[in-house]
């Protein structure tokens, strides 16, 4: 199991603007590496990083192998009502990872 | 979550030291893959055309050395009210001395509410490392930051 790490408030209030933070444990292999054989080691990369706030994206992000190993991401949202907070990786090969986060908006 | 249990990709310490090591005999060798201000350039231009980009808007924050190449920590913000009828589309963020120009991209919207993202990119040697920003009328806004790296990351083979 991947490991997953959000930071993100239980409770807000309407039209605040939160913080969210979300890291996931990934080597985010270049393919420019050679291991210790000297053999090049295969690209395996996550590409895609998607934020749904209520089923609505957020906030979207691509990634290249210039985004370091176990990549975390810090941004915004602005809280509008109550409901899941969904966010998925998901690799070159279309393996995905995902973790869901209760909002209560007050 | 079926799909949350399989197999995480993952890396031991000895791996990791071993390959490091590795890594570092690597950059001693002819630097063949690393890319150019012009490939950053032709990045750029493929992405946004030839529409002008004005410096300002865009504050990129990087450390000012990063004693290793491989997690350097990246801010970018863009000084926008983030409205509906004015805010950020996508920050892209691009490096010239990269082996591949293009860092990453975010896409953003109003429902962003503050548009600010942080995360930790590898940087193969020391430059300049610029964040475009497309605001949702179609204006393109530069920022640049500069970072000394010490250690450069093991990406050039």
């Amino acid at each position: 199991m991947a490991t997953i790490r959000i930071a993100a408030p239980d409770t807000a209030s309407k039209g605040e603007v939160i913080e969210l933070k979300a890291l996931i444990q990934h080597p985010m292999e270049t393919g420019y590496r050679r291991d210790s054989k000297g053999e090049e080691v295969k690209r395996n990369i996550i590409k895609q990083f998607v934020c749904t706030y209520d089923g609505e994206t957020v906030f979207e992000a691509e990634f290249y192998p210039g985004i370091a190993a176990n990549p975390i991401l810090t941004f915004y949202t602005k809280a509008t009502k109550s409901g899941p907070i969904e966010f998925r990786w998901t690799d070159e090969f279309g393996e995905s990872w995902a973790q869901t986060h209760e909002l209560t908006v007050k | 979550m079926d799909d949350m249990n399989k197999t995480a990709p993952h890396i031991d310490r000895r791996t990791l030291l071993l390959t490091g090591a590795a890594g570092l005999a690597a950059v001693m060798l002819p630097a063949t893959a690393s890319a150019e201000v012009a490939d950053a350039d032709a990045y750029i231009l493929k992405t946004f055309g030839d529409r002008p980009i004005k410096d300002g808007k865009v504050t990129l924050t990087l450390p000012p050395i990063a004693e290793n190449g491989n997690s350097v920590a990246l801010k970018v913000s863009v000084d926008s009210p983030m409205t509906k009828r004015n805010h950020v589309k996508r920050i892209v963020i691009v490096s010239p001395r990269n082996p591949i120009a293009e860092i990453a991209e975010f896409k953003l919207g109003p429902r962003a509410g503050k548009a600010e993202v942080s995360t930790r990119i590898r940087m193969a040697g020391t430059q300049t490392i610029r964040a475009i920003a497309e605001m949702n009328d179609g204006s393109l806004w530069r920022g640049t930051a500069s970072t000394v790296v010490t250690l450069a990351a093991c990406i050039i083979g």
